[in-house]
């Protein structure tokens, strides 16, 4: 189950959050601090997908905007990286200009 | 009032803020903007202003007053204010505010709209955070659209129908008839969200479960399957030349669980299974992501062994790869499946080890992880080397567990005593901080254990600490070791290496640093004062010395260091003439064999894990008829639990001579057909036994003894032995007491030479009653593989006459039946 996604930039703005299981607004924004130190501090050649307390971090880097998705552990990673390709190009379709515009940002 | 921003040129401002601060300024202006707004019921701008609410939201700032706004623009008429109206519903409320419940008919109202999008809407929203009262208003309402014959809608009431499913299982029926027809539909989006629905069904219940199986559903899903590979390309739905991947991955998850357990449905599904796991292009992430749902799926059904070979190989090629997110996840996998198909994982022993050196932390503790669960008999040289050497470089929040992980395999496989000792030895030298505590018992019991190594261990032992005394489980072991074999130490006599020549003052001077230095743990110190006094009695030239250290300790601010060191000054000065007797060699320590961590068995998806526990004694009495029952206790299935009647699971203490009692088996009384859970020890005892009455020789005539008559309390033993394993003799003791008081708390113990093992059942009550007009029954059962006459040493303890009594006897008289 995806528990949450998230577009977060390198300084740590989100962009985009979306979650599917409350959680309070101030722990929301400890978690995405969190989250993105921990994508932040990962090099070229590991892999996409990080354990974080009892969550899966699966997340993909776009120039300067990092998607990360939360799952637990009944989805399968690799066809959520996969997802959130299929989200960036579909956002690339319809907003082309704007989307190249976030991930230049 | 001029018009309020739009949501854009708000977030163009905001990201002009260059501080936090700035941010939270602008963000607050904007608020107060927006309230003073709201104050004024203005319908043009409502819109407007809540979208710009919801991006502060998400932004993480409080924005609670919207609200009641939401559910205005819900009940609008325009499309543009319901939509912001429905997504600020969807982020700002749910079913802790009270407000969501007003929702409800505009909801219901919209469901029944006339525009599909509307209806979209809503069952978006209803599916996003309808609270269960709303589910059950509404379910009706969501059922009748999963059957329309418009597809958007359907897939949208389908995801609706998960939730409604999830906060009300109740009304999982209620969308029972629907289901038929769902997966008759071309539309991928209908496909996709009906597969869904039906894994959140089957998911639940096992009675939905039950029915998809017979409704034959796997057919369906298997052609649906089939026709996802053969198409040719189709530009919809492609991804990277596979045609809908997710939907692909969705089918296997559900096939899964059709076939998890059940025979019929995983044959069903073998040739499909084996066909995706040949044709899917493994070049792209795609690719290896739907061959990764195919192989859990082949592991969790009970699939045939070449299938199963397949996968696995399939796991093995994805190791090979370069892609770190493909090694992650076959090492993940292989982790599941390394104890049903040890063997085939095996033959992939040498990429694991490989992948121990990776750069990536995840992908290292895998590999660490399955590394331990390969060591076997021949492989353990090698591994553990390549281990070892693991641990020298990793990162530190592996070595404890890395640590311990090398201690059990080494000793599962150690194939010598030396090797043993060696490994322990180099562990504790690279990572000696790390080891975990109860590490260090464990390993002074083993070298006490293997006698011929004493010199040999002592030696390295002081080798080790002469340069470094800092890691405080080295340091403990090798003060104990040297306190014990100081003498070996010094004489000089190592077979196994060229021996050092050291003096007792050395070896003092050593103990005693350890004692001063900063870096001692006040365990550490204590053992080493305690080395350093049973050194009084080993070293012949030095005892001055070692009086003067223990008496200067008696003052020392540790309390237990203080407390130790008077009562050593206390042997020097009053009780000299003990000294030697109370600081002798310890004896060798008995291995409790049921301290072995537990083992579980995965077979093909079931799991029967059979644990040792430890439980704390009865406190009630248990009924007489029990005893019969004892004697059935292995005969079939009705196995009843066995309780041990003393909970004495750590190792011997100084001078034990009755051994541990194995009390601690757990044989569990559910309903398995499986006569025993396969425990890791004593599996001996129970091999014989394992599924028809032990007892066939009970009249074969073995004579019953007495063992013990004294005080009024006479024991007898009666004897039986079992055809199917004539190792094991089967002693009933009964206790009877003559006197005309009762005998309380009774307690039977008993220890037998080294070459028997020994276990005891728990015994039909702690007390005798008077005048001999009842017994405690207990069954001991002796295994004695070398037929060597049976002798065993009672220990018995009782209140008798408000007094507790306690008597030691030695059993002689046995008859030769009961061992021969």
């Amino acid at each position: 189950m995806i528990k949450f996604f998230l577009m977060v930039n390198k300084q740590g703005q989100t962009r985009l959050s979306r979650y599917y299981e409350h959680i309070e607004i101030n722990k929301r924004t400890m978690l995405e601090a969190e989250v993105i130190k921990n994508c932040l501090s990962r090099s070229k050649d590991q892999c996409s997908f990080i354990e974080y307390k009892d969550l899966k971090l699966v997340y993909r880097q776009y120039a300067a905007l990092f998607v990360v998705v939360g799952i637990n552990e009944t989805e399968n990673e690799m066809a959520v990286y996969e997802l959130i390709h299929n989200f960036v190009e579909v956002l690339d379709k319809y907003f082309s200009r704007v989307v190249s515009e976030i991930l230049n940002l | 009032m001029p018009a309020p921003i739009r949501l854009r040129e708000l977030i163009r401002t905001i990201r002009t803020a260059r501080t936090q601060a700035e941010e939270r300024e602008m963000i607050q202006k904007e608020c107060a903007a927006i309230r003073s707004s709201f104050r004024e019921e203005d319908n043009t701008y409502r819109c407007r202003n809540v979208a710009k609410l919801l991006y502060m939201h998400m932004l993480g700032y409080p924005a609670h007053f919207g609200q009641l706004e939401c559910l205005k623009l819900i009940a609008s008429q325009k499309f543009t204010d319901k939509r912001i109206g429905y997504l600020g519903a969807m982020l700002l409320l749910d079913e802790r505010q009270d407000v969501h419940l007003l929702m409800t008919n505009c909801i219901k109202n919209d469901l029944n709209h006339s525009t599909q999008y509307v209806q979209g809407l809503a069952l978006c929203t209803l599916g996003c955070m309808g609270s269960s009262e709303m589910c059950r208003d509404l379910a009706g309402e969501v059922e009748k659209l999963l059957k329309t014959s418009n597809s958007y809608l359907r897939k949208k009431a389908a995801l609706c129908a998960v939730h409604v499913i999830r906060k009300v299982p109740e009304l999982m029926e209620m969308f029972l008839p629907a289901t038929k027809n769902l997966l008759n539909e071309k539309n991928h989006g209908v496909l996709h969200t009906s597969v869904v629905l039906l894994t959140e069904m089957c998911e639940r219940s096992p009675d939905m479960l039950a029915h998809f199986r017979k409704v034959s559903l796997v057919p369906q899903l298997v052609r649906i399957l089939k026709n996802l590979i053969m198409s040719g390309y189709s530009p919809e739905h492609d991804v990277s030349g596979i045609s809908d991947p997710f939907l692909q991955v969705r089918i296997l998850r559900l096939l899964r669980i059709l076939g998890r357990n059940d025979d019929d449905s995983s044959e069903a599904m073998n040739d499909i299974l084996a066909q995706v796991a040949t044709n899917t292009e493994t070049s792209k992430n795609v690719g290896n992501a739907i061959l990764y749902e195919t192989v859990l799926t082949i592991m969790d059904i009970k699939s045939e062994s070449g299938l199963r070979v397949l996968a696995i190989n399939i796991l093995g090629r994805f190791l090979l790869n370069n892609d770190k997110n493909i090694r992650y996840v076959a090492l993940t996998s292989l982790l599941k499946t390394v104890q049903t198909d040890h063997n085939a994982v095996q033959r992939h022993r040498s990429t694991i080890v490989d992948c121990l050196k990776d750069l990536d932390v995840s992908i290292k503790r895998r590999a660490m992880e399955l590394s331990f669960a390969l060591v076997n008999g021949n492989n353990v040289r090698g591994m553990m080397k390549e281990l070892l050497y693991f641990l020298d470089s990793c990162e530190p929040e592996f070595k404890a567990d890395c640590a311990s992980g090398i201690f059990l395999a080494a000793e599962k496989y150690a194939p010598s005593k030396r090797w043993h000792i060696d490994t322990i030895m180099r562990v504790l030298t690279t990572a000696g901080s790390y080891v975990r505590d109860d590490a260090v018992p464990n390993l002074i019991q083993l070298i006490t254990n293997s006698v011929e190594m004493h010199a040999y261990t002592v030696q390295r032992l002081y080798k080790a600490i002469l340069g470094d005394y800092s890691q405080q489980p080295l340091v403990q072991v090798a003060s104990w070791c040297i306190g014990e074999y100081g003498d070996l130490l010094v004489s000089g006599q190592c077979e196994e290496e060229e021996p050092i020549q050291v003096t007792e003052d050395e070896v003092l001077d050593i103990l005693e640093s350890v004692l001063i230095s900063n870096m001692s743990a006040s365990v550490t110190r204590g053992y080493a004062l305690t080395a350093i006094m049973k050194l009084s009695t080993r070293f012949t030239c030095t005892v001055n010395r070692i009086k003067k250290v223990v008496s200067i300790y008696g003052s020392s601010i540790d309390v237990e260091l203080q407390q130790r060191a008077v009562e050593y000054n206390a042997l020097f000065k009053k009780y000299d003439h003990m000294r030697p007797a109370l600081l002798e060699r310890m004896p060798v320590m008995e291995k409790v064999t049921t301290n072995g961590p537990s083992e579980i068995v995965q077979t093909n998806g079931e799991t029967e894990p059979a644990v040792l526990e430890t439980k704390p004694p009865p406190s009630g009495l248990q009924p007489a008829s029990q005893a019969n029952d004892l004697l059935d206790l292995l005969g079939g299935s009705d196995i009843t639990p066995v309780i041990p009647t003393a909970p004495t699971t750590k190792p011997a203490s100084a001078g034990g001579e009755l051994l541990d009692l194995l009390g601690d088996l757990n044989l569990t009384g559910s309903p398995v057909s499986a006569p025993a859970p396969q425990i890791a020890q004593p599996p001996f005892l129970l091999d014989g036994l394992s599924s028809q009455p032990l007892f066939n020789d009970i009249a074969a005539g073995i004579p019953s003894i007495t063992a013990y008559n004294k005080n009024g309390l006479k024991i007898d033993f009666t004897f039986e032995r079992s055809n199917t394993n004539p190792s094991v003799t089967v002693i009933t003791i009964q206790a009877s007491n003559s006197t005309e008081l009762d005998m309380t708390d009774f307690v039977f113990q008993a220890a037998v030479p080294k070459t028997f093992q020994l276990q005891l059942l728990s015994p039909s009550s702690s007390v005798i009653p008077a005048f001999n007009s009842g017994t405690i029954t207990q069954v001991i059962k002796v295994l004695n593989p070398q037929k060597q006459q049976l002798r065993m040493r009672i220990k018995l303890t009782y209140n008798h006459k408000g007094s507790a009594m306690q008597d030691l006897a030695e059993v002689n008289n046995f008859p030769p039946q009961s061992w021969q």
